[in-house]
């Protein structure tokens, strides 16, 4: 027994190494002064968080990233949390067809979604390609399917109908229902929608290089502009974007933690 | 009676924006691309040339080709690391096992311009190994290139690793511990028991994320687009380039190139979902063991941030 626990001590001690030694070779490169011809840096220094913290360019990427990301999902949220609602309580029977509908995003890899919108919107009576409305409805249909399947599994989850039926017998409208009753309930599930979409559209390149990579920079642009300029600059993006999602990765366990009680799949 | 229809169009007034969303941004996007894809260059009549160029251009057939072999590779290697990793990591304490699980998923995070840039560190020109065998004296690595077919292929199977873990590690709690004993009592060695009994029960698990892994390397593009811009002829770059393109842009052949590779990609989308159907069957017996059971309800409370990593760490992210 003990042999074979060595076996897969050994294996999993290749994969760590092996998946995280890009992430440490970036974290150095960051913090690396003279690093030519050497293995590890002959000096060390932080003038590239300097140098990254004073750059124009990268805080309006920054901030493009934000609010782009930041607009994408509230209008997902705005938009789905009542369409989810409508079809759990009104629609069962067509819930299979919706679902098809909403998780076609997902099979469909950004590139052909790219083509398929810049054909649309690149000329006729809505010739919006290049603009920030455009991405903010491609990054829409991209998040959908985390969207969907969060939302939805949070409504089921709490019960949602059954809950309805109960407000409504004690004379309760259904709009007061859902804002009183199940919005509180499944706001742990809403939330881990919110952070994984944002997640997800903050790292998205693909879509947004396509189509309005020549006119807005997200961080993601930024980076891929940087990279042949200075690669120091470039990892110390690549190691705050990185931190970033971490950041948000812990936050989704931590309410995963939570809802642990409640919420069974 | 009136009342309620009145609320009825209310309800449907509440889907209403959903709808237009939906039919601006996906449908009409999707519809234009088929459209666009039967018509010939100028795009004023209806033609199949488009697909035929697609298929017989020595050009374009090659993309495909380099597309197909990079994301079959990738995906195999993907999915036999990835299964041997997964089954080791059910083999430890639950502790680790979480934790293991935690870095893995990060990692998964890892994809695209960053994952690029992070290798040009470690294997481009300068990088870090490329010194450390210089001077070791290791001929074997001196023809290798990261700008190229292995490096690319190379940069794939990372990012195709963590998803392989993810995806196939629930279905190791399928192979039920009662079978294994029961095996060995009938005198079953532990690889006659993997042939017998515990291949054949994850194999669907195993060819449905080879399906998932397959579509993601598919459709990967931003990974292969820093490391080797468009001088490397895939599909995904060549897409980009005849619809985007600086010099010419032929969007009629890039549609018809880009339907193509959303059929492979739904279908082994698809493949993937009629297998998982086939691991429930396998899976959701009546009769478990209480020890099972603490590993499924552990599997449970996990999903939420193992269903996260699941789709984010796709690399056409």
């Amino acid at each position: 027994m003990t042999r074979k626990m060595g076996y897969h001590r050994i294996l999993i001690g290749f994969l760590l190494v092996y998946l995280l030694l890009p992430l440490i070779a970036t974290a150095l490169y960051a913090f690396a002064g003279k690093w030519d011809h050497t293995i590890l840096p002959e000096t060390w220094t932080l003038d590239w968080f300097r140098q990254m913290s004073l750059d124009a360019r990268f805080l309006e990427s920054l901030w493009n990233s934000f609010y782009l990301c930041g607009i994408s999902v509230l209008l997902s949220l705005v938009v789905m949390l009542p369409t989810v609602f409508i079809v759990t309580v009104y629609f069962p029977r067509w819930e299979f067809l919706f679902k098809s509908l909403v998780v076609l995003p997902y099979a469909i890899p950004g590139i052909v979604a790219a083509v398929g919108l810049i054909r649309a919107y690149s000329s006729g009576p809505i010739a919006i390609s290049g603009t920030a409305y455009i991405l903010i409805g491609a990054y829409f249909v991209a998040i959908l399917p985390y969207m969907y399947q969060g939302l939805r599994n949070s409504m089921l989850t709490v019960d949602a109908p059954a809950l309805l039926d109960a407000a409504e017998m004690l004379g309760v409208s259904k709009i007061t229902a859902f804002r009183t009753v199940i919005l509180p309930n499944i706001l742990p599930g809403v939330t881990v929608s919110i952070l994984l979409s944002f997640s997800v559209l903050f790292g998205e390149f693909v879509l947004t290089n396509m189509l309005v990579g020549g006119q807005i920079e997200t961080v993601q642009i930024y980076l891929y502009k940087r990279l042949a300029e200075s690669g120091h600059l470039a990892s110390t993006i690549a190691i705050l974007y990185f931190s970033f999602i971490l950041l948000v990765s812990i936050g989704l366990t931590k309410i995963g933690n939570l809802m642990k009680g409640g919420l069974r799949l | 009676m009136k009342k309620k229809r009145g609320r009825r169009a209310w309800v449907l007034l509440g889907l209403l924006p959903f709808a237009l969303l939906i039919i601006g941004f996906l449908l009409v996007p999707v519809l234009s691309m088929l459209t666009g894809s039967f018509m010939n260059d100028d795009g004023n009549a209806f033609s199949l040339e488009q697909y035929v160029t697609a298929l017989t251009n020595a050009f374009y057939f090659k993309a495909i080709q380099n597309s197909v072999l990079i994301s079959f590779f990738s995906s195999l290697a993907g999915i036999i690391i990835g299964a041997l990793a997964a089954y080791s990591i059910t083999r430890f304490s639950p502790a680790v096992r979480n934790r293991v699980l935690l870095m893995s998923n990060m990692t998964s995070n890892f994809a695209g311009i960053p994952l690029a840039f992070a290798y040009i560190i470690l294997l481009g020109n300068n990088g870090i190994f490329t010194l450390l065998f210089h001077e070791w004296g290791w001929d074997i690595f001196a023809g290798f290139n990261l700008y190229s077919w292995s490096g690319l292929t190379l940069v794939y199977v990372y990012f195709q690793i963590p998803l392989a873990i993810l995806l196939v590690y629930p279905s190791f709690y399928g192979i039920r511990e009662q079978w294994r004993e029961a095996s060995y009592l009938l005198g079953a060695s532990p690889a006659k028991f993997w042939i017998t009994v515990g291949l054949p029960c994850i194999a669907p698990a195993l060819l449905g994320t080879l399906g998932i892994l397959f579509a993601n390397a598919m459709g990967a593009y931003a990974t292969a687009y820093a490391l080797v811009g468009s001088n490397y002829n895939l599909l995904a770059v060549r897409i980009s380039s005849l619809v985007t393109g600086d010099v010419v842009t032929r969007p009629q052949l890039g549609s018809a190139l880009a339907v193509l590779l959303a059929v492979t990609s739904i279908a082994a989308v698809w493949i993937n979902s009629m297998m998982t159907r086939k691991v429930a069957a396998f899976t959701a017996g009546p009769s478990e063991s209480p020890q099972s059971k603490r590993k499924t309800r552990f599997l449970s409370t996990k999903r939420a941030p193992i269903n996260k990593t699941s789709l984010s760490g796709r690399e056409s992210a």
